[in-house]
C-alpha cells in the first residue's frame, strides 16, 4: 500500500477523529461511528471508504453486521520509514539532555 | 453483544512483494522468523493438532505456546496463542490467530493477521496491540529487502 494514500487519508480530522474513535474501541458498524459525528451516514461512509483504501481501516462482516476495525500497520511503516530516520536522533540528544539536566539539578 | 465479540478482535493488514509461498515459508521457519519476531525462532510440525511453539533465540526460554489448528499452505494458518513472556499474559486463557494469505495481483500478496477470542485475556490484547505492526512491518522489511528491520 503506497504512503500518498495513507498521508492524504490523515490529512482530514474528521478520518483522524474516525481512526482515534477505533482506537478507543474497535470493531464497530457505520451506525456506531455515524452517532459520534455530527455529519451525513453518507459523509461517514464516504470517510471510512478513503480510510479502507489506504489499509487504515479493514472491514469484517459479523452475521448482518459489517464492522470497522483500526489497521495501524500503514502507520506503522510510516513510522518505520520516515519518523524513525528523522527524528531518532533529535529526540535521543533532547531526552539525554533532558536527563543530564535533572541530574544536575 | 457484537461489539464485545468485536472487543476480542484485532486485526493486522498488510501488502507484501513477495508470492503467498515465500509469505508462508517467512511464517514458518524459524531462519526467517527469527529475524522480525522479537527473535522468535518458532517451530512446529504444521500438523492439525500439533504444538505451535515460540522460543528465544537460545531456545533457553518459550516465549509463545499454542497448536495448530488448520495449517493449509500456502493461504491460511490458524493456531491457538498463549503469550508467556509476561507472567499475566501466562496466566490468561488461549485466544486465537489466523494468518490469512491472499494474492492482491502483479507480485503482490495481502497478509492479514486476525488475532481474536481475546475476550477474556484482555492483558494478552494489550500486549500484542503494538507488537503485531512491528512484527508485520519487520517481516515486509525483510522479504522485500532480504534484511531486517534496522533499529
Amino acid at each position: 500500500m503506497d504512503d500518498d494514500h495513507v498521508f492524504r487519508a490523515l490529512a482530514d480530522p474528521t478520518r483522524r477523529y474516525l481512526l482515534d474513535r477505533l482506537f478507543e474501541r474497535d470493531g464497530r458498524t457505520l451506525t456506531e461511528l455515524e452517532s459520534e459525528l455530527e455529519m451525513t451516514r453518507f459523509g461517514v461512509m464516504k470517510h471510512l471508504r478513503v480510510l479502507e483504501g489506504a489499509g487504515l481501516v479493514v472491514t469484517r462482516r459479523s452475521g448482518r453486521e459489517k464492522l470497522h476495525f483500526l489497521n495501524p500497520v500503514p502507520i506503522r511503516l510510516i513510522h518505520d520509514r520516515w519518523i524513525t530516520k528523522y527524528a531518532e536522533h533529535r529526540v535521543a540528544a533532547l531526552a539525554n539532555l533532558k536527563t543530564e539536566l535533572e541530574e544536575s539539578a | 453483544m457484537s461489539t464485545m465479540t468485536a472487543q476480542g478482535t484485532q486485526i493486522y493488514s498488510i501488502f507484501v512483494r513477495a508470492t503467498p509461498e515465500q509469505l508462508w515459508d517467512a511464517i514458518t521457519k524459524p531462519e526467517f522468523t527469527s529475524k522480525y519476531f522479537y527473535g522468535s525462532v518458532i517451530e512446529s510440525t504444521w500438523e492439525q493438532g500439533a504444538q505451535y511453539a515460540g522460543w528465544s533465540s537460545d531456545r533457553s526460554q518459550q516465549y509463545v505456546d499454542g497448536e495448530v489448528i488448520e495449517a493449509s499452505p500456502p493461504r491460511k494458518l490458524v493456531t491457538t496463542w498463549r503469550a508467556l513472556y509476561d507472567p499475566e499474559t501466562a496466566a490468561e486463557p488461549f485466544s486465537r490467530v489466523t494468518w490469512e494469505i491472499e494474492p492482491a495481483g502483479e507480485g503482490v500478496t495481502k497478509l492479514t493477521v486476525v488475532h481474536d477470542e481475546l475476550e477474556a485475556s484482555p492483558k494478552t490484547a494489550e500486549n500484542v496491540a503494538g507488537g503485531w505492526s512491528f512484527v508485520l512491518s519487520g517481516l515486509k522489511t525483510l522479504l522485500e529487502t532480504g534484511e531486517p528491520l534496522g533499529g
